[in-house]
């Protein structure tokens, strides 16, 4: 090219010759955006300089549908949120309808509750480790280990509730089905197997010199920026904060289980890595306290309406640990059969904000590794 | 074309000659091994990669090759709710493979908006778009509901023809090679619909 074409450099950047920049789309059609995500990145050679993220590409009116459909109707439509995790996204909506409301849960209810949303992280967990390490190139093998134990567990949840993704099985004040004693006999088996395949993942992965060269210190996040910038779940407990809504808040019945919260050193990809392997070996744990001790009992509050439920006025903030952090719902009802608002505190999208943060400095194929480590999903970020 | 006499052929089929049409050779060979674009956009693509995984394993079908450029693919799979945003690319990734190519509409939010059709983003199916060969409906729909559509798919494939006045459609001239992208208009998408692909129902008034 002649030396007289001059390319005008956008606004921001560096001209050209000194720290020439190029600017590359990376999705939304990209195998690793886990969805429909867009980010705008500026190389200068292989280093990201500058990263905009472009969302909007899943947006499909989930608050504005909320506000005009009834409170029970929503309850499906949070299932389409965070789609790996249909259960812990009802239990957030009910919790918040709860506690409008002022609703008690029966014991049992509390017990499956918990089950579930144990069950969800454990499967959420697992498959995000496998989709992690397809990025990295490890296309087919732990995607294929990590579904294979998924699919244990969604045919817990479809002998359930008759979907095996889209559970739809919170109510307010309990649950919609009853399980039987041979659900729990299968629950407890798949529960006691998951730690061997757990073994056998991490032996295959974790210690993998491939994994640790393209995850350790890449993406580091700090501390402080990660308080400064509202980041809850696994990605904040990898910078050390010791923050898990299960201790702090103690909502349902988790002040009864004993279990640890994994604490990472660095915050960088491994650490966030490692800490969905550790969360995965406490659930188990919670789980196997909690399937022998469920007691017999009603599993839906029989005080509740199911039709023409209208909450007094007021509002309330509901938020459990999602599997990928603090998911909450506001609700503001003005006493009609509709909450006048409805708003979703979603864990991956608030997550999301630091991608820039975390990409900077590093090469563009660390990007897709960062990304993934941030356990987003498209649903829940553009909603 | 006349027709191979039968006892002739099992005759030529026991000396190890096989004798069939081009057309059922090349259908043969097309119908085993579909291109998926690895492509997803919602809930629905979760069970496209778990009918890609271990349980389901579509590779028994022959279209386990999941491949992320539309150059290389010969099936779109629309997995998910099409938003208004994102229709533009699909129709530009749907032009920018190489024909022979099929769609198949996976899920009720790509077949008509599904639960979310009252949102203002959503595009009500994407068939008002691109041509659409196998509907799969469900929310989303079962891996085995995947495999039927592949099945299906591959039974269309099989009867394409590549003479005649009834060859397949990618072979008429008058096939367009691209379909008109979508833009942004004042209001919504415009155009609002492709009308080569969009037959609405007609509601006629008594």
């Amino acid at each position: 090219m002649s030396a007289t074409v001059q390319t005008a450099a956008p606004p921001g950047m560096t001209s050209r010759l000194d720290g020439e920049l190029l600017e590359v789309s990376m999705g939304p059609q990209h195998p690793s955006t886990h969805g429909v995500f867009r980010m705008n990145v500026a190389l200068e050679g292989e280093i990201v300089r500058k990263l905009k993220p472009v969302f909007g590409y899943l947006h499909r009116n989930h608050e504005q549908i909320g506000e005009n459909t009834t409170y029970l109707g929503s309850m499906p439509y949070t299932d389409r949120l965070d789609y790996f995790c249909s259960m812990t996204n009802n239990w957030a909506y009910a919790l918040s309808v709860e506690k409008l409301a002022g609703i008690e849960v029966p014991e049992r209810a509390e017990y499956l509750r918990v089950i579930l949303a144990e069950l969800t992280r454990l499967q959420n967990h697992a498959s995000l480790l496998g989709f992690l390490l397809s990025d990295m190139g490890a296309w087919g093998t732990p995607l294929m280990y990590a579904f294979r134990e998924r699919e244990k567990i969604l045919d817990l949840f479809e002998s359930l509730s008759g979907s095996r993704m889209m559970c739809d099985y919170m109510r307010f004040g309990g649950c919609r089905v009853d399980v039987d004693d041979a659900w729990l006999t299968r629950a407890k088996q798949i529960v006691d197997r998951f730690p061997k395949f757990l073994d056998e993942f991490e032996d295959l992965i974790l210690q993998n010199e491939i994994v640790i060269a393209r995850t350790q210190n890449v993406g580091e996040l700090s501390p402080e920026l990660a308080i400064s910038a509202g980041i809850t779940g696994p990605m904040l407990r990898a910078c050390g904060v010791n923050y898990d809504i299960r201790k702090v808040d103690g909502y349902g019945i988790y002040p009864r289980f004993k279990f640890r919260v994994p604490l990472g050193d660095h915050g960088d990809t491994y650490d966030r890595l490692m800490m969905r392997a550790l969360e995965m070996r406490e659930s188990i744990e919670i789980l196997k306290q909690a399937l022998p001790q469920i007691p017999a009992g009603p599993i839906v509050n029989p005080k509740v309406k199911v039709r023409a439920f209208r909450p007094p006025v007021g509002e309330a903030y509901g938020r459990i640990e999602a599997p990928k952090g603090e998911l909450g719902f506001y609700l503001i009802s003005n006493g009609g059969p509709n909450p006048y608002r409805y708003r979703v505190r979603p864990p991956s999208f608030i997550n999301l904000t630091v991608l820039e943060d975390l990409c900077l400095g590093h090469v563009v194929a660390d990007v897709m590794v960062i990304l993934g480590s941030i356990d987003i999903v498209m649903g829940e970020v553009d909603r | 074309m006349s027709e191979i006499d039968e006892k002739l052929r099992s005759e030529l089929q026991k000396q190890g000659i096989f004798v069939v049409k081009m057309q059922d050779l090349y259908n043969w060979g097309r119908k085993n091994s579909i291109w998926p674009l690895q492509f997803g956009l919602a809930c629905c693509a979760i069970e496209m990669i778990a009918t890609a995984a271990s349980r389901y394993d579509i590779a028994r079908f022959g279209g386990e090759v999941f491949r992320p450029s539309p150059r290389q693919a010969d099936l779109m799979i629309v997995a998910g709710t099409v938003t208004k945003k994102m229709a533009p690319q699909i129709v530009r990734l749907y032009n920018q493979m190489p024909d022979p190519k099929y769609v198949i509409s996976m899920g009720a939010c790509a077949i008509s908006g599904g639960p979310f059709k009252q949102g203002y983003n959503v595009l009500k199916g994407i068939d008002r778009y691109i041509p659409v060969d196998v509907y799969i409906p469900g929310c989303p729909p079962r891996p085995e509901a995947l495999l039927h559509a592949f099945m299906e798919l591959q039974r269309k494939i099989d009867g394409q023809k590549l003479s005649g006045a009834d060859k397949a459609e990618f072979l008429k001239p008058e096939q367009p090679s691209e379909f008109p992208v979508p833009e942004f208009g004042e209001h919504d998408l415009n155009p609002p619909a492709n009308p080569r692909t969009y037959h609405p129902p007609v509601v006629e008034k008594q």
